[in-house]
């Protein structure tokens, strides 16, 4: 682990009489895969709403590779190199799991998008082919969204992310809605990909069997504050957790 | 063929169809199809707007502005070759759009269209007031001249129709490469789903402005075109249902082919022209049938007969 790439500090932010995030303060290392876990409405999604510029703290600092990110859009901060996937899938219903990745390669490439050059062109298409195929999706290329299993949509919604070469990956409930024995091949395949692209990784989970298994540390919230940070058997042998979070206290 | 050969070829051939079923046509049906051709125009800005799920009420705004150049720029500087107030009418509406498509490009929905309704409408006020651009008369325009070919009669019919031909089929090329294109698959993303696109790192915003400005082209182009081949602009050029007709073309057509377009707004003029002939007083009602009957139908509009026919090949 190396320096710490993405930074919180005491971040706020209330909805009208509900408290999001209070005093939210973490320091996120080079190459850390953490956890963020927590009943509904703990703060999980907003903590990763507000790192992805979808919503704006009230007050506190975002830092990206030392950067001030606090006030940018999502579109600057995913240009940073900060990426999301989300709860549920955010793709193109009209296109096909081809054409979603070839949008995806169009916005990331090295050059901006082109007026001329084929959005379908051999070498694109050949990319696209290769990042679907590292996802073990390719043979539903052809496919709609409508089409796919729920499985495979997650997949492909963490394939587009992924093509902008992200530095910090913010995947919001990976496995949820999708069959419990797909669950671990998903995350097994996630995790692969995102590590041997040297992506710091952060997910919200639910599954504590997914937590312990891929976590190095977690982040326990509970009424938008973070009430445990620490290695997964700690956080989740902690008292306050086990009464907050996981509901295990006996 | 590759992507790069086949356009321009297919554009080529196109153009000479269009030129040799030109050269057999009456006059009537000459100015008929150049009038449909430059409406034509204006409707394939709307569906560049609509592939990003927008749908502008106002395109009249840069009909009416291209006409007025054509036919001001005519009558006040004496200049009447049509490339040249082709080009000035592109940088005119180019200009204008520049100014307020960022703005409209942060709205959605009906508030996009009826803020283009709404700009195409302040113009069609400040024309009729205005007793220096003809208030509601409107102008005459004079006689396009061709690179200092200057026409009379069926030949200038015959050269207005070849031109708007040669526009036609020249947009349409570039069109359909910026359809095929990155930008174009962007916008189609858009259409679909602005979030994810936002979060892969794009401009909504830039490229619904982009949309927009193309469209503002193309409908000052069919302004130009329409103004010359009427020989009077007015402002009713700019009236909302002016606009409502290129919507209504757009509709027909649907967004995935560009040949479509053109075919429908020649189909809408025909039965226009003939509902007219036919039905003097009830000939919006025959209009209203028709378009009812080609949603119920073909609801993606008749482009979509194309793609259907491919699908039905594949699933075969």
């Amino acid at each position: 682990m190396s320096a710490d790439v993405l930074v919180t500090e005491t971040v706020n932010k209330t909805f009208g009489a509900i408290t999001a995030a209070q005093d939210v303060t973490v320091a996120v290392p080079q190459g850390a895969v953490w956890s963020l876990i927590g009943a509904n409405g703990a703060g999980k999604t907003t903590f990763v709403n507000m790192v992805t510029g979808y919503v704006k703290p009230d007050s506190g600092r975002i830092l990206f590779e030392g950067s001030d990110i606090t006030m940018l859009s999502p579109r600057q901060i995913t240009r940073l190199g900060i990426r999301r996937s989300f709860q549920i899938p955010q793709l193109c219903a009209e296109l096909s799991v081809l054409e979603n990745m070839l949008v995806s390669l169009s916005i990331n490439d090295t050059e901006p998008p082109s007026f001329w050059q084929k959005a379908r062109s051999a070498s694109d298409v050949e990319r696209a082919m290769g990042i679907l195929e590292q996802f073990k999706i390719a043979d539903t290329y052809d496919r709609l969204m409508g089409e796919l299993s729920a499985g495979v949509r997650k997949l492909l919604d963490i394939a587009m992310a992924i093509s902008g070469a992200p530095r910090v990956m913010l995947l919001d409930e990976p496995t949820s809605g999708v069959a419990a024995e797909e669950k671990f091949p998903i995350m097994d395949l996630v995790m692969e990909v995102l590590s041997a692209a040297d992506v710091t990784i952060l997910f919200v989970e639910h599954d504590m069997d997914i937590v312990t298994r891929y976590s190095q540390r977690v982040l326990a919230f509970y009424d938008g504050q973070i009430v445990a940070n620490d290695a997964p058997d700690e956080v989740l042998a902690d008292e306050v957790v086990q009464r907050y979070v996981t509901g295990t206290a006996k | 063929m590759s992507f790069a050969r086949s356009v321009p070829v297919a554009c080529v051939l196109a153009l000479a169809v269009l030129v040799a079923i030109g050269l057999m046509l009456p006059e009537w049906a000459m100015f008929l199809t150049t009038m449909a051709f430059a409406k034509g125009m204006v409707a394939l800005g709307i569906v560049c707007l609509m592939r990003a799920g927008l749908v502008s009420f106002g395109q009249g705004l840069y009909f009416c502005i291209g006409a007025y150049v054509s036919g001001l720029m005519a009558n006040w500087t004496g200049i009447t070759d049509i490339f040249l107030l082709s080009a000035l009418g592109i940088v005119a509406a180019a200009i204008v759009a520049a100014v307020f498509g960022p703005l409209l490009a942060t709205y959605r929905g009906i508030f996009f269209a009826m803020l283009t309704l709404s700009l195409s409408m302040i113009l069609y006020g400040f024309l009729s007031k205005l007793s220096v651009l003809g208030g509601t008369d409107g102008l005459n325009v004079m006689a396009p001249t061709f690179l200092g070919y200057a026409p009379e009669g069926r030949a200038l019919g015959l050269a207005l129709y070849v031109f708007t031909c040669t526009i036609v089929v020249v947009a349409g090329g570039l069109i359909r490469v910026f359809f095929d294109s990155e930008h174009g698959l962007i916008a189609l993303a858009i259409r679909d789903n602005e979030l994810r696109v936002e979060y892969l790192g794009a401009s909504v915003r830039n490229e619904i402005a982009i949309s927009y400005v193309m469209a503002a082209i193309l409908g000052s182009l069919g302004g130009v075109i329409a103004g010359l081949a009427i020989g009077h602009v007015d402002p009713e050029f700019s009236y909302w249902t002016t606009s409502g007709e290129f919507v209504f073309v757009a509709i027909l057509s649907g967004y995935v082919s560009i040949g479509a377009v053109f075919i429908s707004s020649v189909v809408l003029e025909v039965v226009r022209s003939f509902s007219n002939l036919y039905f003097p007083n009830t000939w919006q009602l025959s209009l209203g049938i028709f378009l009812l009957v080609v949603i119920l139908l073909l609801p993606n509009g008749l482009g979509s007969l194309l793609s259907r026919l491919k699908r039905k090949k594949r699933s075969s």
